[in-house]
Formats: C-alpha cells, structure tokens, sequence
C-alpha cells in the first residue's frame, strides 16, 4: 500500500487554479516536490495536511482519508513550514504542554532530548529566537511523535549549511525502518540532489514531470556549445536553449537518440539545471 | 567497508557504490560471507537515496558478487577467481589493442610503445 496518495487533487483561486495533480510516495521514500515560487508547492501541501479544502481530488494517508477519521489521519502528520506556527509568546515549555494535549502519541522524553541536543533555550521567547531555532523546534515537535509522513514546507529555507545538513541527516533517519515517508517542498534543490528518491516537478499549478531522481538525472545532459553550430535540426532536439552572446546551453534528453555531433561540451546536470532549462 | 561519493564523478553515484563495492571485493578487502549493510543503512550513512543504494545492490547481485537472504541481508558471494583473471585479461588485451591502433594513427613504432608502456609502469603509484 502507498504510504501517500493524492488523486486529482484540484483547487481553484480567484487567479490560480492547481489542476488535476496526482502522485504517490510507497512507505520508506523521499519526495522532492519541486518548482518556483508560485508554482502550487504550498497549496498541495496544504491540501495534504488539510489546512485548506480542496475543490475536488482525493488524498489518502496509508490507505485512509481525513473524512473518515480526522484525528488519526492528523496523528500520522508531521509538519514543519517556512514560518513558525508558534505562537510567538511562548517558551520551548509551553509547546511541551500544547503538544502533550493535542496529540496521542507526543514522547516527551524524546522531545526533551531534541531540546537538550540541539540547546533550546529554556526561558526565551519564541520571538526572540534565530530563524534555525525556530526550526529545530518545529522539528523536534513533529519528530517527537510517531508519525508516518514528514511534510516540510520549504523548510531548509535561510538555515546555515551546518543546520541543513544535519537536518538532512534527520530526514534519512527518519525512513531508515522503511514504514515512513518524507514529502519535501523546496527551491533549494541542492537539498535533493542527494537524498531525494522521487521528484514531482510543478509549475503554473500542473504536473511538468514526475520520476525517480536518478532516472531524471540519467535521462538528461547539459550540453553547451557555439551558438553557429545549433543547426535547426539539433535546436528542435534539445529542450530549453539559453543563448548568450558566446554560445548556448541547454538541455539533451538522451531518449531522443544519438543526434549530437562532437564537438558540443556535455556535462551532467544538476536537478536546478533541468528545472532551470525546462522553464525556458 | 569503504565508500567515497564524488558529486563531480561522470559515474552515477548507484555505480561508484557498486564499483568501490566490487574492487572491495576482489581486492580480498571484504571476504566471503559478510554481510554488507542494508540499503537503507547505506543509503543513510553515505547521504544518497534508498532507490540509488538499491540499484548499487541489485547490479551487484546481478554480477554474481552478492545474494540477497531474507532475514539476514546482502552476503558476499565465493569468487571465482580463475574465471575472472580470464575476464580481466580479455579486458587488457582490449585496451592494449586499442592503444596499438592509436599509435599506428600517429606512426607510434612498437618500441616506442613499449618504452611508454614501460614508463607508465615504472611512474604509476602503489
């Protein structure tokens, strides 16, 4: 069974409208959910943790839905956002107390000791903390739970390179058993070009591709070039041509056969390069 | 075990886990009969994904160079080791007649290559 699945999920604003996205992630994986800013990250995610109502669609969480049974669907649920949902007054304490009133399963020694690792500062007020702390709680709130599913909101965004990497380190710990799953929404996609199993690229509210990472990297190469070598044939093969004064760089999907003659600098890209050119 | 991962390889990353894996094993470095970690272990300790750690196991189970037993994990497969000193030597007289040829295309003579030959073997590290 899917750890994850969303069917059709369809939400329509005044001047935007997420259009039919499916996907699913099995128990044990990351996915990166990817694409610009705008692009329907956030409404997707926000579907999934029902914190809006979606126009049509379905969204099943180990096969259940949050119609069914909304406390347990919201039990399986960790998430953490860009912004804090903290409410800014309180101490690290106070969310110890909310947490373990709010959900079955909160550990509070597991909790503590997140505190005590990552040294939260007891009596300070959630205002007063540096952006990374603000994020460490939010981690150590959703990671002191048994849940089944890490959502994570352009979490990574503006932490030192120190804390993104140990948070990184948690995302893999947290699907080592093979029973939980992480749904990761970023720009920075240096973040996923490592650890991410599946990627879901977005834009404008609808699906531009959905694969493994590792098939995408394989399928694609950065090719560069003269801009008077790009004969009309070779500039209808290649995918998002970037000319500068000096030559061009684009996109080569190797599926398309062998068209390329040498000379043409390749390259592997990176995924920001396929996302980059794909927009073109 | 050791297991290096190099972002600016031309290698996908599942095969540098496979490769240094493979040499391991040849080398003698990791013997017959041990148990590698698991995929997700690996995939956590070396930072890359479950799916690319599972592609490096299955082509080395492929190769013949491990068997997967439920219940206990990845063990290291007994080489054959006579078969593959025969492999390798295809492979070396590929690559020898493959510099013959280049060296024709620039009219090399066999001393002068030879010489080299004798160079690279005398300059290569340990």
């Amino acid at each position: 069974m899917e750890l994850l699945e969303v069917k059709g999920l369809t939400k329509r604003y005044k001047d935007f409208l997420l259009d039919d996205i499916s996907f699913s992630i099995p128990p044990g994986f990351i996915m990166g959910y990817i694409g610009k800013n705008g692009a329907g990250k956030t409404t997707t995610l926000s579907a999934i943790t029902h914190l809006i109502k979606a126009d049509a669609g379905e969204i099943c969480l180990e096969g259940m839905t949050f119609r069914k049974d909304p406390v347990t669907y919201r039990e399986k649920i960790g998430y953490v956002g860009d912004a804090s949902y903290f409410p800014a007054d309180l101490t690290r304490n106070d969310i110890r107390i909310i947490l373990r009133n709010f959900y079955r399963s909160f550990d509070e020694k597991k909790f503590d000791d997140y505190m005590e690792k990552w040294e939260l500062p007891k009596n300070l007020k959630i205002k007063k903390y540096s952006r990374g702390m603000k994020v460490k709680l939010m981690f150590a709130s959703a990671l002191s739970r048994d849940t089944r599913i890490l959502i994570l909101d352009e979490a990574t965004n503006g932490l030192d390179p120190m804390v993104r990497r140990e948070i990184l380190e948690l995302l893999q710990e947290y699907i080592e058993d093979g029973k939980r799953s992480v749904l990761f929404s970023t720009h920075i996609l240096e973040d996923l070009q490592n650890i991410a199993d599946y990627i879901y690229f977005i834009d404008s509210g609808k699906k531009v591709l959905f694969d493994t990472k590792d098939e995408l990297l394989e399928t694609y190469l950065l090719v560069k070039g003269g801009t008077e070598e790009l004969t009309p044939v070779i500039e209808k093969n290649l995918t998002g041509i970037v000319k500068n004064g000096y030559g061009f760089e684009a996109l080569y999907d190797t599926g398309k056969g062998d068209f390329l003659p040498t000379g043409f600098s390749v390259e592997k890209p990176t995924i920001d390069e396929i996302m980059v050119h794909m927009l073109q | 075990m050791k297991i290096i991962i190099r972002s600016q390889s031309e290698l996908p990353i599942y095969a540098q886990i496979m490769e240094q894996i493979r040499s391991q094993i040849l080398k003698g470095e990791i013997t017959e009969g041990t148990v590698l970690p698991s995929i997700r272990k690996l995939a956590k300790e070396t930072g890359v994904s479950v799916i690319t750690t599972t592609r490096a196991y299955s082509e080395l189970e492929a190769a013949g160079f491990i068997t997967s037993v439920p219940g206990k994990g990845s063990i290291v497969l007994p080489q054959d080791n006579a078969l593959l000193r025969e492999q390798y030597l295809k492979q070396i007289e590929e690559y020898l007649t493959e510099a013959i040829r280049t060296a024709e295309l620039i009219k090399l003579d066999r001393s002068e290559l030879s010489d080299m030959l004798e160079a690279l073997w005398e300059s290569k590290e340990d």
